[in-house]
């Protein structure tokens, strides 16, 4: 058994936190991500921008296997991601995921989408996980909504309740696909805030954004994607006022001109 | 007229007696078409194909064939009953889960994707996305055809009385044997006792859907 369990849990060499090595997909034809290799030590914040359709978001969700990939590894802190079934929820339970349309659980109260994965999946007791997801809705500013239901809220307020959702399993990294993506302009920033106030405190980050103030704000690296591969990977500085590639800079001088 | 009042006891027996059998089986569908439902759309594919082809073949024939199954074939087979009403209910409720699980499964595939995967980013496995995220949300939006599906089966608990089960049908074509002069008004008696069960469940129905109706 136990022998058993050390062959699931192969240990990959490096200290990163993340770790993506000669990963392949495909949709049909369509090659989405060409031989990506990816590191993400602890506490990092890495922002993946790109044009759309450069596969980020693909990227994005086969770290935690919502995509699945046809070759390469994966990594979670030295744990190669396994296939569907137990094992995979109790990795997924340490990977944090916002999603582009919040997805908050639309029978559940506020309260409940945050204390269901603590209560459910871990195990914790209700009055424990009450206690812990007031503290975190109260954290990002919807605390007084806690008893409403997902559509009484407003997209912003919605997504800080998604990563209240994410943070109360208290994960090792947080994946953000594209979270302000599906926002009204004013609600952008009170998500963003959220966020940048996580990176301060240490929270290791994988967010999938076009939000370019971030990126300069709380990133650590930027990894640029086009066509499926990773064209630049440095960091903000670097990136934005050296942009290396023409693909780059093609892409940068679209926004900047705008 | 008069048949209907000089008969009440016996309409009111066969009232009760199709409430329970309607009940019975329709508590026992709303189980097996719900689990039928769930292993149409589990990861093993032997449960796929297995609900898949019990919808197909029971969805597909008549409820007639059910019965003589329930009462004729599965006695030749050893399994013998004490009272044909044990029959029906096999046939009935059999016949229904098929119409449930289709039912229920529309009202999975009408819960967004997103759903399932926040439930899967958070760790659940496959059975507690299917009984905490995605049947709650399904069995709400399909309320509305689950009771057309229930009303049927009150009615196809008619087809009880032609397999010596003495429900209301069976005391119906009993009463219009001893009253050949007033079938019509034997008929009218029986019809509305059918109503008194179908007409409040489709009004409990409309109360339960704005009830439990969920806004995205």
């Amino acid at each position: 058994m136990f022998a058993r369990f050390l062959l699931m849990t192969t240990q990959l060499p490096g200290d990163a936190l993340v770790s993506l090595n000669a990963v392949n997909k495909h949709y049909g034809q369509l090659h989405v991500l060409k031989d990506i290799n990816l590191q993400v030590r602890k506490g990092e914040v890495v922002v993946v921008i790109g044009p759309s359709g450069s596969g980020k978001s693909t990227l994005c969700r086969a770290i935690n296997r919502l995509e699945t990939i046809d070759d390469g590894d994966i990594a979670i802190d030295g744990k190669r991601l396994p296939e569907e079934g137990k094992e995979l929820a109790r990795l997924r339970a340490d990977v944090g995921m916002v999603f582009q349309s919040f997805n908050l659980f639309a029978h559940k109260t506020i309260l409940e989408n945050v204390t269901l994965g603590p209560i459910k999946v871990k195990g914790v007791s209700k009055a424990e996980a009450d206690k812990e997801a007031m503290a975190l809705l109260e954290r990002v500013g919807v605390g007084h909504q806690a008893p409403k239901l997902p559509a009484q809220l407003s997209g912003g307020q919605q997504q800080r309740v998604a990563i209240a959702r994410a943070l109360a399993m208290k994960p090792k990294v947080m994946l953000f696909d594209e979270p302000t993506s599906a926002l009204d302009p004013e609600m952008i920033n009170e998500v963003l805030d959220v966020m940048i106030q996580l990176a301060k405190e240490g929270m290791t980050m994988i967010v999938v954004t076009h939000e370019m103030g971030f990126a300069r704000k709380a990133a650590d690296r930027v990894v640029f994607m086009a066509d499926g591969q990773i064209v630049e990977d440095d960091t903000p500085e670097e990136f934005f006022t050296k942009p290396k590639s023409s693909r780059a800079k093609d892409f940068l001088s679209k926004l900047l001109t705008h | 007229m008069d048949v209907i009042i000089d008969s009440l006891p016996q309409y009111w027996d066969g009232f009760l007696r199709t409430l329970f059998l309607a009940a019975v089986s329709g508590i026992i569908a709303l189980v097996a078409g719900t689990l039928l439902a769930a292993a149409r759309v589990s990861p093993v594919a032997a449960l796929r194909g297995f609900s898949m082809a019990y919808v197909e073949v029971v969805r597909n024939t008549p409820l007639t064939i059910a019965f003589f199954f329930a009462a004729v074939v599965l006695p030749r087979l050893g399994v013998t009953f004490q009272q044909f009403e044990v029959a029906a209910i096999i046939a009935l409720s059999a016949y229904t889960a098929a119409f449930i699980a289709e039912a229920v499964r529309s009202g999975v595939n009408s819960v967004p994707v997103g759903q399932a995967e926040a439930a899967r980013s958070i760790g659940m496995k496959f059975g507690q996305v299917l009984s905490l995220i995605i049947l709650p949300q399904a069995l709400r939006t399909v309320i509305p055809p689950m009771i057309n599906i229930l009303i049927a089966l009150v009615k196809n608990s008619s087809v009880a009385g032609a397999f010596y089960v003495l429900e209301l049908f069976g005391y119906g074509k009993q009463l219009a044997n001893d009253h050949g002069d007033a079938v019509m008004w034997v008929l009218v008696g029986v019809a509305f006792f059918y109503l008194l069960i179908t007409v409040p469940l489709g009004y409990l129905a409309h109360q339960v859907e704005r009830k439990v109706a969920i806004a995205r």
